[in-house]
């Protein structure tokens, strides 16, 4: 489609069993929003992984654009353009609080 | 074999030099009363390196590692130089070296191993590993 961009995804380790081991993909959308979903499609289950059930972003992953985090941007709504590179990454977290 | 007593797993071991191991302990006392975090870079499973990294997490009780810094070592940095994260490091300052219900709730990082330093035993200082998968718990052995 002329007017679906081709997108560059970035797979971290723990998700790449959802891509074959592909560390990095192709997938097309003009927003954030429209790759996660494409993602899915191309590979069921991932897409639970990062977002809730309301489509947001998961609180403990990060999804960057061009080195830029979408929480500061649009989040799901950021928008995208051909060669835009997005970079998906679960949290590192936790701690001694129970 | 007898029953009760749960089985004691001997063959896990993850090998940390000892230099590694100092730097993880200096960076947890550095750190303190704050919980410090890193990642260890490995090649083959074999530890390489060790990246210490910004606790973005607010208290004391919790840490987060900056993504921003992740994003640059997951994809950037540790692929040129053909390593990849092999373990991920933090502190309790104040609790023993297991992990804490927050711990397993959020270990999203199945194959990496999860070390934590305590300083809850102010003379000495106690770095364990750990497999954290389906919520399950693992204790490996470290070795140097």
């Amino acid at each position: 489609m002329a007017d679906e961009a081709g997108i560059t995804v970035l797979i971290p380790t723990p998700l790449r069993r959802f891509t074959d081991g592909d560390a990095k993909v192709t997938m097309a959308g003009a927003s954030v929003g429209e790759v996660l979903d494409s993602l899915e499609r191309a590979y069921p289950g991932i897409g639970e992984r990062l977002r809730d059930d309301s489509g947001q972003i998961r609180r403990f992953v990060n999804v960057f654009v061009n080195g830029q985090n979408v929480r500061d941007r649009d989040g799901v709504d950021t928008s995208l353009s051909e060669g835009d590179e997005v970079g998906i990454i679960p949290a590192m977290a936790g701690g001694s609080r129970v | 074999m007898s029953l009760g007593a749960p089985e004691v797993q001997t063959a896990d071991e993850f090998r940390l030099p000892g230099e590694m191991r100092e730097a993880i302990v200096a960076h947890a006392l550095r750190e303190a009363p704050r919980e410090c975090c890193g990642i260890v870079a490995g090649r083959d499973g074999a530890p390489v390196q060790v990246y210490e990294t910004r606790n973005i997490a607010e208290g004391n009780r919790l840490y987060e590692i900056d993504p921003r810094q992740l994003i640059d070592l997951e994809f950037r940095l540790l692929p040129e130089q053909g390593s990849e994260i092999v373990a991920i490091y933090h502190s309790h300052p104040e609790s023993p070296a297991y992990p804490s219900l927050t711990d397993v709730e959020l270990a999203f990082w199945p194959d990496a191993i999860y070390l934590i330093c305590s300083l809850a035993d102010g003379q000495r200082p106690d770095l364990r590993g750990f497999r954290i998968r389906d919520s399950l718990v693992h204790e490996v052995t470290l070795t140097q």
